[in-house]
This record gives structure tokens, sequence and C-alpha cells, in this order.
């Protein structure tokens, strides 16, 4: 456990299988340690990813060398930082496979993409007595926008069920479609449970009701490969925080006529074409939707990072989270006693292992791990009606990424029953 | 190893003090911290101005719970004005152990509670029309 980036198993892989320890050296903070000397066990990239030097880099390139403002100056700097910031959308398209880098609007993140939607889209195409359907495993971020969306307009909310296993049921989602909804708003990939949804013959049946589709994907596009074409949605909102990418960047990908459609968001500079005293013109998408300077590094520094996961392979990436995933269903229910785990089998899952112990508040449990320098998420994740659905005040978080290793998780089944013994005694 | 769990805070959390309800409490409130689950009822019983009696019951984290066990032993026999004066140096100074800034509310919580408790009993004893039955002496 000593030297996480430098030692492991050498490994002969295939071209597509990715190598998180090599891949590990690329991370400055996994050679940090915590206050008392224990190597960083970083098992929380469900709440945010660490940052590779690629994206570190990115991001101080553009302060140090050419922080000036896009869209505006003419001179060099100014068309060389437009330059970079238009070419992330480019990458964005690419990383998610959009027809056209235009139907990308920069957000801070999914939270902000999905609220945008909300409040331009929801207000001006939900009215009385319309129907939104929802899943039970949403963040909250993809449940509370809605909920202010159908009490402002008199619309309603259903929600698709899950089972205890933590799969949508589909045949429930099937009967929700005979309300005739307007929109279909739920998760690729859920944060807690880990499940993930079957995103395609979920949009193409909410088409085949006349419904639009919005996708979460925060917790998708980091760790597989996405096709919004493929899927065929309307809408895909996800973060660049958790893809490697700096805080405050994040996408929105819609179809274009959707978003030609939509009214502004917030209004400001940038986001028209012209501006008179008393009316003004929208500017094309995705700026009409871009008011003000948006965080020119962070968006940069995502652009970074999807070159990052592009050349890893999304491909390479799935099957190593998956493998994780499936180590982590192994190994702790054999190695901890007691530990309770939510979430369906590896096979439908992401790389996110929610559990508990017997007895012990999951706070407990994260603030003894933290003492032997592993990080994991304790309380309810932003999903309380999903612990609420499993008569759960809170759960612990395990959650992978590309640059987790099989050890990590030996370590967290090692400090969990620390965490046992100090109970127990 | 640690000094958040030490023996006392753990052995308060497995057996805690005064866990139960009161018959007739003069004065009651229930507390959660919505983020991380933990939740607390704390029962005072009053009279002429002491807190004669005292249960809580609830669930959460060690330290919530461990810090509502010590807690309630401290303002036990106390005066209300007392336990209205117990600021939350005073509470972490009981519960003995380093408390992190993620966990401070965690082991606030009883005090904070309790306050709210003797708030509302003072709020109900204010209230003209409402069945006062201790002397307006007692109001702070």
């Amino acid at each position: 456990m000593a030297d996480l980036a430098t030692t492991g198993p050498t490994s002969q892989a295939a071209p597509a299988r990715l190598d998180p320890y090599r891949l590990r050296g690329d991370f400055p903070i996994l050679s940090t340690a915590n206050r008392f000397g224990k190597p960083l066990v970083y098992l929380d990239s469900a709440a945010t990813s660490l940052k590779p030097l690629a994206v570190i880099e990115a991001v101080d390139g553009y302060n140090r060398e050419y922080s000036a403002n896009i869209h505006r100056g003419i001179y060099e700097m100014a068309e060389r930082a437009t330059g970079a910031y238009e070419e992330t959308r480019v990458k964005i398209a690419r990383l998610i496979n959009a027809p056209d880098p235009h139907e990308i609007v920069f957000v801070r993140n999914a939270t902000e993409a999905i609220n945008l939607v909300a409040y331009s889209w929801g207000r001006r195409n939900i009215g009385r007595g319309d129907t939104i359907v929802l899943t039970e495993m949403e963040h909250h971020a993809n449940l509370v926008p809605w909920q202010l969306v159908v009490q402002e307009m008199d619309g309603d909310l259903e929600f698709v069920p899950i089972t205890d296993d933590g799969i949508l049921r589909l045949e429930v989602y099937e009967v929700l479609l005979h309300l005739r909804p307007k929109l279909i708003a739920f998760t690729h990939v859920s944060n807690m449970l880990g499940t993930v949804n079957p995103v395609r013959e979920m949009t193409e049946m909410a088409h085949a009701a006349g419904a639009l589709v919005l996708i979460d994907g925060a917790q998708a596009v980091p760790h597989m490969p996405v096709d919004v074409r493929e899927i065929g949605a309307d809408f895909y909102v996800f973060s660049g925080h958790k893809m490697l990418g700096p805080t405050g960047s994040g996408a929105l990908w819609a179809r274009r006529e959707l978003l030609e459609a939509m009214p502004p968001f917030m209004a400001g500079g940038d986001m028209i074409r012209e501006v008179h005293l008393r009316r003004s013109e929208w500017n094309e998408v995705p700026y009409k939707f871009e008011a003000g300077t948006p965080d020119i590094a962070a968006e940069i520094g995502m652009g970074a990072a999807a070159d990052y996961l592009m050349n890893l392979g999304m491909e390479a990436v799935r099957v190593h989270e998956q493998d994780l995933a499936r180590y982590a269903l192994d190994v702790l229910p054999r190695e901890v006693p007691g530990i309770e785990l939510y979430g369906p089998a590896a096979e439908l899952r992401g790389g996110v292992v929610s559990f508990n112990l017997p007895g012990i508040h999951p706070h407990d449990v994260a603030q003894i791990l933290d003492r032997s320098g592993i990080c994991v998420r304790a309380g309810h994740h932003c999903t309380m009606p999903l612990h609420e659905r499993f008569d759960l005040a809170a759960t612990a978080r395990a959650s992978f990424n590309v640059y987790t290793v099989p050890e990590e998780i030996d370590a967290l089944a090692v400090g969990l029953r620390e965490v046992t013994r100090i109970f127990d005694r | 190893m640690d000094d958040l769990y030490r023996d006392y805070i753990l052995e308060h959390y497995r057996h805690p003090h005064n866990f139960g309800v009161l018959d007739a409490p003069t004065a009651s409130y229930e507390g959660s911290n919505p983020l991380c689950g933990d939740r607390i009822t704390m029962m005072l019983g009053i009279s002429d101005g002491i807190v004669r009696e005292v249960a809580f019951t609830g669930r959460g984290c060690a330290i919530s719970q461990a810090s509502a066990s010590l807690l309630t032993d401290e303002i036990k026999g106390k005066t209300v004005e007392e336990v209205e004066g117990m600021t939350p140096d005073d509470l972490l100074e009981l519960i003995g152990i380093e408390i992190s800034p993620a966990r401070l509310k965690c082991a606030l919580l009883s005090l904070d509670t309790v306050a709210h408790a003797l708030a509302d009993e003072a709020a109900e004893k204010a209230e003209p029309d409402g069945s006062a039955s201790a002397p307006s002496s007692t109001s702070a």
C-alpha cells in the first residue's frame, strides 16, 4: 500500500485495457499524504474526480499565458482564448458524439444545465395538468428544478419506482407513459446505487409516447462511452469536475431546434445580437445561453479532460471501473462481516458501491476511515427520496475512477474491519 | 489510535444515559440534522425554574448520541437560567474530544435541541391566552 503510484502487477495489457498503476502518475494529488501521514486512498470520485496534470496545466496555461476574455478582443491573445474555448466545444461534442458543436452549451455543472432546461424549456412547454415523469433514483438536481416548474405551472410529477435491487421498473414506466407526459427526465447512472439505466430503450419508449427526454449524465460521461445520437436523447447534461475536469465546468447538449426555440435563461453580455434601450435580439445558439463571462479556464480544462479520457478510450475506462465494482462486491462481503451493500449486480452498475455497517452511522464510518487516509462519502448523497425508499437515514459510498486500483478496495476492507473493531470493543 | 472514539464516548453511545421518554414533559423538542439524519427528541420536566427530569430519544451517529447522553446528565438539577447560559464551548468541553468542523453539527445537536425546547416553553408561557401556569417571574 505504501506507494501505489509505482507498484502493482506489471500488466501486459491488451490495447483496450487501461493501466491504472501507470496513469496514477498523471495525478499529482495521489502522491500526497493526509495529516496522519497516510497516503491518499480516494474513493469519492462520484462527488468529484481528481485532476490530471494535463488539466491542471491547461487551466494554468490559460491563466499564465492568454487570460483574455472571449468573443470580444481583436488582439492575438483574445483570439487565442476564444480559440481554446471554442475548441473545447468541439472536444466535448466529440466525447458524446453530438452532431454539432454549436449544440453544446457551457454551464457551471449538470445542476445548472438542468435548471437551464427547466426554466427555459419547462416554463414555456409545461402547462396546467401536464406531466413530467422522473424516477425514484434521481439526484436532487434532477428533482427539485422540476418540482419548481410544476408548482409554478400547475403541472404534475410522476415517478418510475425501483426494485429492491435498485433497478427501474420499466413495466410501471410503460404505464406512466399512458399519461402522455411532456418530458421524461432520468439519470443515466445512479450516483447512489450505481445502476446503469437502459437509456436508449427508455428514450425510444418516451418518444413513442410523444415525450421529450432529458438524461442526467453526470455519473455516465466520465465512466463509459456515451453517444447522444445512438441514445436518441433530446437533452443530455453533465459536469466537468466529475470527468477529471475543473470545478465550474459543465455542459448541456440539446438538439439544435430545441435550443433555437427556447428563450434565454440568463440575460446579459455575449448572449445578444443587438441591444436597444427597450428591446434586444438574441445571439445564435449556443451563445444565447451563455450570458456574461464564463469560467473560461475551467471550460478549457474540461476540454483537456475530454482529451485525456478519449485518449484512454471510454470503453477501456468502462471495463476498468466495472472490474473494480465486481471486485468490491466480491471482496467487501467476504472481508467485512455484516456489511450491507445496496444496488444491482456488477453487470448492471458503474463504479459506485454504497454500504452500511450494521448499528454504525456512516458518518462514524467515514470519520474512522479518514484516519487511514481513506476518503468515502457519508450521508444521503443528494438522494433523500431514494434513501427513504430503502428506509435508510444515510449510507457510506465508495466510488471509483480511472486511477482507482483494487488495492484501494482492499484498504477499504481493512479500514472497515477497524471500524467494526472500534465499535465492538 | 482514535481521539474521537474514546471508550467513554462509545460507552455513552451504546448505553446512553437518560434515554427514554417522560410521561409529562413540560418542554420538548425534536431536533435533526437533515444532512446526516441525526435525530434527537429532548424532553424536560421543569418546576420552580429547575430542570428536575430530562430524557431523550433519537438515532444518529456516535457523536450526536453520546453528546445527548452527556448533556442530559449535566443539565439535570440545574436551573433553567444555567441551562440557557450553556454555550457550545461548554458542551464541547463536556464531551472532551476534539471535534472536527464537519462534525460540529452532530456534537451540538443536543444543546441546540434543548435550547429550542426551552424557547418553545418560554414562548408558550408568554402567550396571553396560553395555559400559563407558572408565575410571570420565571420569564427571562
